[in-house]
């Protein structure tokens, strides 16, 4: 490791500095919105960090890091991401908790630990990175202990996150039992060699179970919209963008460049996942009347439509599955940023009856829902048609056809509940609401995240010039 | 450039209407009507200019185009082009828009400034649909289309608003999204022939497709168009989406909506696919003669008379539909000649319809009769239109239909005598229309006010264009002529690129 090693760790490096640094803030003085001044200063500053390492990519820093251009471009998305998240989290903490402080150590050191992630070669910084982020999410989950859903829904999650874990550990060792090692690279060649051994199968069926109770994919679901629910709005932002999509980009990265998405058994298994959460998340989601669970089978529907563009394999697919990703964060996170402003002291607005009438009452945050509900149904003018076109696309160049159909059969059925919201919010009601506050710090977030989503909706050029250098294969 | 005003003066107006109407409804309306009158005025341009010009036997036989880059990574380009069949169904267009803005004067009192910004923003989508030619931005265009329906429906329709809405965007949009995996599949087919990645119409005709692949691509296609039309089996959203719509959105849907789906048949279907549209045609052929005997005999049992206006389109679109796949000369003058008549005719029934309603508060016809003595000037434009929709000789739709029959005829008697049978049972749902409506003793005793001014400026326009295309069809079959002759020749092209 030299210098410019050092040097390339930059974005990791501001980061955790910056969590450090909030938890002294806190120590010497108490108070919000300079811990919140803090952290948004060094996530940009970590975000800037990212030009300058340019020149130096790609490149392996120890066994466990690689540094490439898919690397970067999620560092840029998960960062971009915590920024907003941190934003929303201002407002709401502000009414809600009393102890508002240490979230934003706990959000920082979650960013960490995706940004490992997505870097690591190895399986070392894949479970380091992995417990990072996932301790630091327990926090984040049962952050407002007063609230019992909350706390509830942080318990949840430290089991099932704690036994996915065990599985992957136990994918992972029977897998350098066999091969003698855990680095990404050497595995790559190595399991060529020896193409349907037994041991490394189940191995890698452990660690796909272990990927997917953090993606929330059928049938490894069943925490998710619990978990939605009990979480404060911008901490579940937070989990449905962040966490999950540093988790797909490791996916992406592990299972292309070591050649194991194409070994015949695992194809299946993923073809069975991707058909399965497409179905279930679609259909379960029209039970329910909860606007946060709604969002939560939605989401177990969207991880299934990613699941269909790395099915269809290629590097189309890799494309594909970074502009989805971009257009999922900018929508999930819009989505759950209206919900978190329409959340008062009481509760969070969350049950379908809150948005009865919202567009008669505040047409522009209604406005704002409607965008993010039209993305997330793949309507055009939104980045989540586009996203939904590319990954069609892929699935259409891989000739994946059963997954394809899958795919728009059961977002039919998506639509059925994405109306029913907007149904909901353009119902006209006579009923007499308290007046509400006129502005909300994350209004303007809103409102950017809206502009940016209709622009890449409209303009994607510049971002699918951006996609098509993000390729998961090392040295690309 | 004109091309894309077209579009743009849409969309912005819609804007401004929006956002004007917070503080003053009648502004928005008159923004609306505005907008859409300076379309209407640079389109009667564009086409009086066109006239003017020789034309040229140039390929394609485009009259204005416009084409940008917009995504070049999949080759994806802003492409617009105009050739005498986009523009009588862009004039109907604007035509239709001013009628339905007018249409909604008075019935619309709630959330004045959202139905504008939805009417214009749905009538933008069709403009895009008719004037895209690279089929990426047509299914952009063809999709952008339902969310403003569908909040025109679902916000200002009436009793079952919220069911006809949303059955409507899942019929088209599954149909859509069959049409998405079509046009996939035909880019990376054309792909792998010529290593080209192309979603240009004039590129992509011609590509050599396997029979096989060419015939599901085909049905792609063809299933998001006929679930538009609607054709026979796939009809079923129409009824509701129509009846439960407030009167513009009923015009816009019969007289706009379903023609974008006759124009994909036209522009895309048959010219993309000969030989696949050839060998599917006999049951194409089976179930346009069924729909078109299955919506005139529902039409008659209807007593709700928007519900039996709407499916005497399913009837009137079997025989376009009848037309576009018998594939000759005549039968497709006559399909285009009745697509535009339709809308105009089809159109007016449904704004007097809605008047209508305003005044009776009821769509039951069973609750009418005996309208003509106090209503007399509405009831005679109500008579006008039902027999222009029978197929009476000197009206429009007559024209379409005679020539889509005498081209059948070349193709097979059987079904034209069938379909003959047809315009015969449009005889009994419009004279029931009339005499169960207007005519009789007004037993209920209604005393209502006549078409007012307003409603005179709609309906008389529609009555002398129905009038002239019934008397003198000849300039709109000039107009369309030759991009007609064009699209013939590229499917033959096409054809023979097959053979070959």
């Amino acid at each position: 490791m030299n210098a410019a090693d050092l040097f390339a760790l930059l974005p990791l490096l501001l980061t955790a500095g910056t969590a450090v640094l909030v938890m002294l803030a806190i120590a010497i003085v108490r108070n919000h919105a300079l811990s919140l001044w803090i952290t948004l200063v060094g996530l940009a500053a970590s975000f800037a960090s990212l030009w300058p390492i340019e020149r130096l990519l790609p490149r392996q820093i120890t066994v466990l890091l690689i540094l490439d251009r898919y690397s970067v471009f999620y560092f840029g998305l998960i960062l971009a991401a915590t920024f907003v998240v941190s934003l929303l989290c201002y407002g709401y903490l502000k009414i809600h908790a009393e102890r508002r402080e240490e979230l934003y150590v706990l959000l920082t050191v979650a960013a960490l630990g995706s940004m490992v992630l997505v870097a690591s070669s190895h399986f070392v910084s894949f479970f380091l990175g992995l417990e990072i982020l996932s301790v630091a999410l327990y926090g984040l989950a049962a952050y407002l202990a007063t609230y019992r859903r909350s706390v509830e829904a942080g318990i949840k999650y430290l089991i099932l996150a704690g036994s996915s874990s065990a599985f992957l550990l136990f994918g992972m060792a029977l897998i350098y039992a066999q091969l003698g090692t855990m680095e990404l690279a050497r595995i790559a060649t190595l399991v060529t060699t020896i193409p349907n051994n037994p041991l490394i199968l189940v191995g890698l069926v452990l660690i796909i179970t272990g990927i997917g109770f953090k993606l929330g994919v059928v049938p490894f679901h069943l925490w998710t919209p619990d978990v939605y629910q009990g979480a404060s709005a911008p901490v579940t932002a937070f989990i449905a963008t962040v966490s999950k999509g540093a988790i797909f980009a490791l996916l992406l990265r592990y299972f292309y460049s070591s050649g194991a998405q194409s070994i015949r058994p695992v194809f299946v298994v993923f073809a069975i996942v991707a058909i399965a959460s497409m179905i279930v998340g679609n259909l379960l989601a029209l039970l329910q009347n909860n606007v946060k669970r709604i969002l939560a089978y939605s989401s177990i529907a969207h991880m299934g439509y990613l699941l269909v563009a790395f099915e269809a394999g290629g590097s189309m697919a890799s494309r594909a599955i970074a502009f989805y990703l971009v257009a999922y964060f900018i929508t999930t996170l819009g989505a759950f940023g209206v919900i978190t402003v329409l959340s008062d002291t009481e509760r969070d607005a969350d049950a379908l009856v809150d948005y009865r009438g919202l567009f008669w009452r505040r047409p522009v945050l209604a406005s704002i829902f409607t965008v993010m509900l039209l993305s997330l149904a793949g309507i055009p003018l939104t980045a989540g048609f586009l996203a939904k076109f590319y990954v069609v696309a892929a699935g259409v160049s891989g000739a994946a056809w059963v997954l394809v159909f899958v795919l728009v059969t059961s977002s039919v059925i998506g639509l059925f509940y994405y109306l029913r919201v907007l149904v909901t919010m353009y119902t006209r009601t006579s009923d007499v609401f308290p007046s509400q506050p006129a502005f909300h710090p994350a209004g303007a977030v809103l409102i950017s995240l809206t502009v940016l989503l209709v622009w890449l909706g409209v303009y994607p050029a510049v971002l699918l010039d951006l996609v098509r250098t993000v390729l998961p294969i090392s040295g690309g | 450039m004109i091309l894309l005003w077209f579009i743009v003066i849409l969309l912005a107006g819609g804007v401004l209407a929006w956002m004007v109407g917070h503080w003053s409804a009648l502004a928005s309306r008159w923004i609306a009507l505005a907008a859409v009158c300076a379309d209407f005025v640079l389109g009667l341009v564009t086409w009086v200019q066109s006239t003017s010009r020789v034309s040229l036997l140039e390929q394609p036989a485009w009259i204005r185009q416009l084409e940008w880059s917009w995504m070049p990574q999949f080759g994806i380009h802003f492409h617009l082009a105009l050739d005498g069949l986009s523009l009588l169904l862009i004039m109907l267009t604007f035509l239709l828009g001013v009628m339905s803005v007018l249409a909604s004067w008075s019935e619309i009192q709630e959330g004045v400034g959202f139905f504008h910004l939805n009417l214009l923003w749905v009538l933008a989508g069709i403009v895009g649909v008719f004037l895209a030619v690279d089929l990426f931005l047509f299914y952009f265009a063809w999709e952008l289309m339902l969310v403003p329906m569908y909040f025109l429906i679902a916000i200002w329709g009436h009793e079952r608003r919220v069911y006809a809405a949303v059955k409507f965007f899942i019929f088209t949009q599954l149909s859509g999204l069959l049409m998405l995996i079509a046009i996939l599949a035909l880019y990376f087919s054309h792909h792998q022939v010529t290593g080209i990645y192309t979603f240009e119409y004039a590129d992509l005709l011609g590509s050599s497709l396997s029979p096989s692949s060419a015939m599901w691509i085909m049905l792609g296609f063809f299933v998001a168009f006929a679930v538009k039309l609607p054709m026979f089996p796939l009809h079923t959203w129409l009824p509701d989406a129509h009846t439960e719509a407030p009167t513009a959105g009923s015009v816009v849907l019969a007289g706009l909506l379903l023609k974008t789906g006759a124009y994909g048949m036209l522009r895309f279907v048959v010219p993309l696919f000969p030989e696949a549209a050839r060998s599917a045609s006999p049951v194409i052929l089976v179930l346009a003669v069924i729909g078109i005997l299955y919506g005139a005999i529902l039409a008659f049992a209807q007593t709700d008379l928007k519900r039996l206006v709407a499916y005497t389109s399913v009837s009137h679109l079997g025989f376009v539909l009848l037309g576009i796949f018998t594939w000759n000369r005549l039968a497709l003058q006559g399909a285009v000649i009745t697509i535009i008549c339709h809308g105009i005719s089809t159109g007016s029934l449904f704004v007097l319809v809605g008047a209508l309603q305003e005044r009776l508060h009821t769509r039951e016809i069973d609750r009418m009769g005996g309208l003509w003595q106090t209503l007399p000037r509405l009831s005679g434009s109500g008579l006008y239109f039902a027999l222009a929709s029978m197929g009476l000789p000197g009206l429009g739709d007559f024209v379409g239909e005679f020539l889509i029959l005498l081209g059948v005829y070349q193709r097979s008697r059987v079904l034209t005598v069938i379909a003959a049978i047809g315009i015969l049972a449009s005889t009994f749902y419009a004279l029931k229309f009339v005499q169960y409506a207007f005519h009789g003793p007004n037993t209920h005793e209604w005393r209502l006010p006549d078409l007012s001014l307003r409603e005179g400026i709609i309906v008389a326009p529609m009555v002398v264009v129905l009038l002239w295309l019934g008397l003198y069809p000849q300039p709109v079959l000039n107009t369309f002529r030759p991009a007609m002759e064009a699209l013939e020749q590229h499917a033959a092209v096409t054809m023979q690129a097959l053979r070959r």
